[in-house]
């Protein structure tokens, strides 16, 4: 009687759970929608920069160096095909990153430079931009992060039993995270930290 | 290895501050605000929340260290659900005292009218001014009022006339409905018979599911589950479903008489500030 009811909930456990189909189905389609979004802030970080550099341009004429750089590394990353497909290929991902990093960086110069123009600082115009960026810097954090969890999730169910087995039949292959020191230093927002926290 | 087990929990304990559980449109940690000036902010979030549907709560905590505002914020919000589902119309102004720092996060659906530049501008031409001087009820008051006025302006679908809170969704319900077709579907089969059993127990859950839910489909849909589970549930299994209830118990109201939030959701949308 009770080992009846033994593999009866065994068998209903296999049933309900099955062999991963369809989770992986759905995991892989949650890590492309967390990647969409991903791309989705970097364009919008992207389109600002045009309006960002005219207006401090208007303040900072001199300033050429940190305008060429900002303007190269923003055509460096729209030379980027953005695709959802760039997940799969781990060597274009790293490129597509070492681009959004460049851009992050110039992009932080361009901050800096604009703190030692007290008039470009009190500039409604430019107020709002550098509101939008610190905005979308945080909207690439957060969309990042999400990705990160949605890749976590799809790669243990790749690797672990017996999904495992069904992703290596349908090739379902464990998809590239963003590394580490990557995330140190584009997670941060380009910004002056908050007085002194050492940790 | 006692002192590791310790340091790791001195260091989880560290790493992050806990979100507060929702209780009422203004959390205040920190005591700064009186009660009835609590009351004053939640009566006029209650009241724009009946009107427009939006959901707007304010927190109060002492510091968000070690993480930034933005960061702790996000969790917080993640787990508040401020705004209706779909709508995602929930905004959230969040005060760390002693950081002296605040933010306004805002939920999808608000993104448009309630943008970055637009929250930056309340945050520090609004708020933090007034936050300098100490006023700190002056502060979050005129700033909710902003914050109102601003989404005041943005199309959003009208409220439904029924209290938000009231739990009348079927995620809320289903846990109930299911252990009520378990129990009362055993009993009946065992008295009644299979199939008088089953149709008595569906018609049951059909209208009780009618009554929660007041979708006509659900609760046809419920009642036909509730009917085919007690017409096919085996008489062995029985054993099984008595185990259940117990560990339910409660099911998934929520009291009437809180705040809770709606299930919207967040992408990190705002603007942040110090004073």
């Amino acid at each position: 009687m009770r080992g009846f009811g033994m593999a009866v909930a065994a068998l209903c456990t296999l049933l309900l759970s099955g062999c991963g189909y369809n989770q992986l189905q759905s995991r892989d389609e949650q890590v492309k929608a967390a990647w969409s979004e991903v791309l989705n802030q970097y364009q919008r970080r992207a389109d600002l920069v045009p309006n960002l550099v005219n207006t401090v341009k208007g303040f900072a004429q001199q300033e050429k160096d940190v305008f060429t750089q900002v303007t190269a590394a923003r055509s460096r990353v729209g030379s980027i095909q953005a695709t959802p497909e760039l997940v799969d290929n781990p060597e274009a991902f790293a490129r597509f990153q070492a681009a959004q990093r460049e851009l992050g960086g110039a992009l932080s110069r361009l901050l800096a430079v604009a703190e030692s123009y007290p008039q470009l600082k009190s500039d409604a115009n430019f107020r709002d931009l550098q509101a939008q960026l610190e905005g979308t810097e945080n909207r690439i954090a957060v969309a990042r992060n999400r990705y990160i969890r949605a890749v976590q999730e799809y790669n243990v169910t790749v690797r672990s039993f017996p999904s495992n087995l069904t992703a290596m039949v349908f090739g379902f292959k464990p998809k590239p995270n963003f590394t580490v020191e990557n995330e140190q230093e584009i997670a941060k927002p380009p910004r002056v930290d908050f007085g002194a926290k050492g940790k | 290895m006692i002192r590791l087990v310790a340091w790791f929990f001195a260091a989880a304990a560290w790493a992050q501050q806990s979100v507060p559980p929702l209780t009422a449109q203004v959390v205040d940690q920190t005591g700064t605000l009186t009660t009835e000036q609590k009351a004053a902010l939640e009566r006029k979030l209650r009241e724009f929340e009946l009107r427009k549907g939006a959901q707007i709560a304010v927190l109060m905590v002492p510091s968000t260290a070690p993480e930034p505002i933005e960061q702790y914020s996000l969790r917080v919000v993640e787990q508040w659900k401020l705004g209706r589902k779909k709508v995602d119309d929930g905004a959230l102004l969040i005060v760390a005292k002693n950081d002296r720092a605040l933010r306004i996060e805002v939920g999808y659906g608000l993104e448009g009218a309630l943008n970055d530049a637009t929250a930056k501008r309340i945050v520090s031409d609004i708020i933090a001014p007034r936050f300098r001087d100490g006023d700190f009820f002056g502060g979050v008051s005129a700033g909710v009022d902003a914050m109102m006025g601003v989404i005041e302006g943005e199309p959003l679908p009208a409220p439904k006339k029924a209290a938000p809170s009231e739990g009348g969704n079927v995620g809320q319900a289903l846990p109930v409905l299911l252990i009520l077709a378990l129990v009362a579907g055993g009993l009946l089969r065992a008295t009644l018979g299979r199939f008088l059993g089953g149709a008595v127990t569906g018609g049951m859950v059909g209208a009780l599911a009618w009554l929660l839910v007041g979708t006509l489909a659900v609760a046809l849909f419920a009642g036909v589950i509730a009917f085919l589970f007690t017409l096919l549930g085996g008489g062995r299994g029985y054993g099984y479903y008595g185990g259940f209830p117990g560990g339910f118990g409660g099911g998934g109201f929520s009291s009437s008489g809180g705040f809770s939030g709606g299930g919207g959701s967040f992408g990190g949308g705002g603007a942040s500030g110090r004073w």
